[in-house]
């Protein structure tokens, strides 16, 4: 396996020092411990903080700016990063008014940023938590972890981003938070594995004629596995199962994103976005906005996934706010 | 007999040893239900840990020892296990704080106070998979032997007999917590790895004890 690599346990390091150079003007990258804070904090505004295991690149280094996140924190490959870059990270932003942890739906991260944010709070610093756990694929959630933060994390960061810029205070964003994370729902396909830098392995094996459906993004198992089949029956089976679960009020308009996995060539993605947009015309769900592009990865796997958010008139606005982080910008 | 700061040094150096040992084991088990690092990550920690405590200064408290234990295997361990261990000896340590040698009674409340820490951070219940299962029948056993009027080395022997047979009973459960979870019925069959690290770590407090 050809990977871009000098050696597997300086991976994540080198990747953040090339992405610290790369966008110096928009965030600053600390080596140890690992964390990305955003180069303009804004006096009084409420800190957004998100972090993960790395490999979901660009979640969540590409979304710290003007705008989303204040901070990121890295963790090694597919792996929560400990509580103590979290609890620095929480320092350098804290501007007083408190910072809000939004963590996907993981064992490792929520025991890992919970114990950060019980440190944070014992120094004096406001924390709340909001989990996101947008994973439709996970059923019998109740006998399980729960439902799996994927995709739909980058539209909760990015409109949550947008109310703290506009001076939300701490307990408004959790809500708003929280609502988001109500109103959005996301399932994945894999059409090929990811392999993982210091093993140089597959994560599972997968056959020419299969697919593995409702995957989550660390290379564990789906729902179930299927015959590979056309884009168009793949995005149906996947944007069916999306709808079944979200919760839409009549008339209801949604952010649609079609999400790459890693591995995915943009035109095949907007193979799957017109499928999901002639789909939703069909059943007059009426798309307000879209983002098509791979945001939310599991290294190098192929596939993809589809994200509906229910939005309304304020949504819309944060949403339309502007932007300016490595890898999503716009408006400003 | 009582035991002082010396014991939970050596406690923390035998685990070191045991979990260094036992590491491929661990991963073994891990990578059978779990994302196959949890001997890795707990040899990272408890080296850590071992060469932590060596630093402490002469006549430190127990209580001193468990909390510089615990701060290193939550900023070293990673993932679940980090935080899991780590709370466990930060609550063991506030429950004998204060004190320069722990009594059989002491004992009985450090285990007692760790395994609560394991359940309010894990929010896991006996019978859900996990190191819980392997924690709450070695709390049992020692409650058994404190009320026995047995000696803290007792206690301690009698708790890591508990932890070996409650990792024991994890082979047959389904998995309700953590990455497992999501493996429903093929997880069935495997023994928790987080209960048998807790079954290796309890018998190093015994060892340590004699």
């Amino acid at each position: 396996m050809k990977k871009l690599v000098n050696d597997p346990r300086r991976f994540v390091a080198e990747s953040l020092a090339g992405f610290g150079a790369a966008h110096g003007d928009i965030v600053r990258v600390n080596e140890t411990p690992a964390y990305v804070v955003r180069r303009a904090l804004v006096a009084g505004k409420v800190g957004i903080l998100s972090g993960g295991g790395s490999g979901h690149e660009p979640l969540h280094a590409g979304f710290v700016g003007l705008g989303m996140l204040d901070a990121a924190v890295p963790g090694e490959i597919f792996t929560s990063p400990t509580p103590d870059p979290v609890l620095e990270a929480t320092r350098v932003v804290d501007q007083g008014t408190g910072v809000l942890y939004l963590v996907k739906n993981y064992t490792g991260d929520i025991l890992n940023f919970e114990t950060a944010a019980e440190f944070a709070q014992a120094e004096g610093i406001l924390v709340r938590t909001v989990v996101v756990d947008d994973d439709v694929a996970v059923q019998n959630s109740e006998f399980t972890a729960g439902r799996r933060g994927v995709a739909g994390t980058v539209l909760i960061e990015k409109i949550v981003g947008a109310a703290a810029e506009r001076g939300d205070d701490l307990e408004e964003l959790a809500g708003l938070a929280a609502r988001l994370v109500a109103s959005v729902r996301s399932m994945g396909v894999a059409i090929a594995p990811p392999t993982v830098p210091h093993s140089g392995m597959r994560s599972f094996e997968l056959n020419d004629d299969e697919v593995e459906f409702g995957i989550g993004i660390h290379g564990e198992r789906g729902r179930a596995r299927t015959a590979m089949a056309p884009a168009d029956e793949l995005a149906d089976a996947v944007l069916d199962a999306v709808l079944d679960d979200l919760p839409r009020p009549a008339g209801a308009r949604v952010i649609a994103l079609v999400n790459g996995m890693g591995a995915t060539p943009v035109a095949e993605l907007y193979v799957i976005y017109r499928r999901v947009a002639e789909r939703l015309g069909e059943i007059g769900v009426e798309i307000a906005r879209s983002l098509v592009g791979s945001y939310v990865t599991s290294l190098d796997m192929a596939g993809f996934s589809v994200t509906l958010l229910t939005v309304d008139d304020e949504l819309l606005r944060l949403w339309d706010a502007p932007v300016r982080t490595a890898m999503l910008r716009w408006g400003g | 007999m009582s035991l002082d700061a010396t014991w939970v040094v050596a406690w923390m150096t035998a685990a070191a040893a045991a979990i260094a040992d036992q590491a491929p084991t661990l991963n073994d088990l891990d990578r059978a239900i779990g994302d196959g690092d949890h001997g890795e990550n707990m040899n990272r920690g408890f080296t850590a840990v071992r060469d932590a405590v060596r630093e402490l200064p002469d006549g430190a408290q127990p209580a001193e020892v468990l909390r510089a234990s615990a701060m290193k295997l939550i900023s070293s361990v990673g993932g679940a296990a980090g935080p899991l261990y780590g709370t466990a000896l930060l609550r063991a340590s506030d429950a004998v704080a204060g004190l320069s040698e722990v009594d059989s009674a002491h004992v009985l409340a450090l285990l007692e106070a760790a395994l609560g820490g394991i359940e309010d951070r894990g929010h896991a219940a006996p019978g859900d998979k996990t190191m819980v299962d392997a924690w709450s029948v070695a709390v049992d056993a020692a409650r058994s032997a404190v009320a026995e009027g047995r000696t803290s080395a007792e206690i301690l022997d009698a708790a890591a007999d508990g932890a070996e047979s409650g990792a024991e009973t994890t082979d047959a459960m389904l998995p309700h917590k953590g990455r497992a979870s999501y493996l429903g019925e093929r997880a069935v069959g495997h023994r928790d790895p987080g209960a048998v690290s807790t079954a290796i770590i309890l018998l190093a407090a015994a060892e340590a004890a004699k």
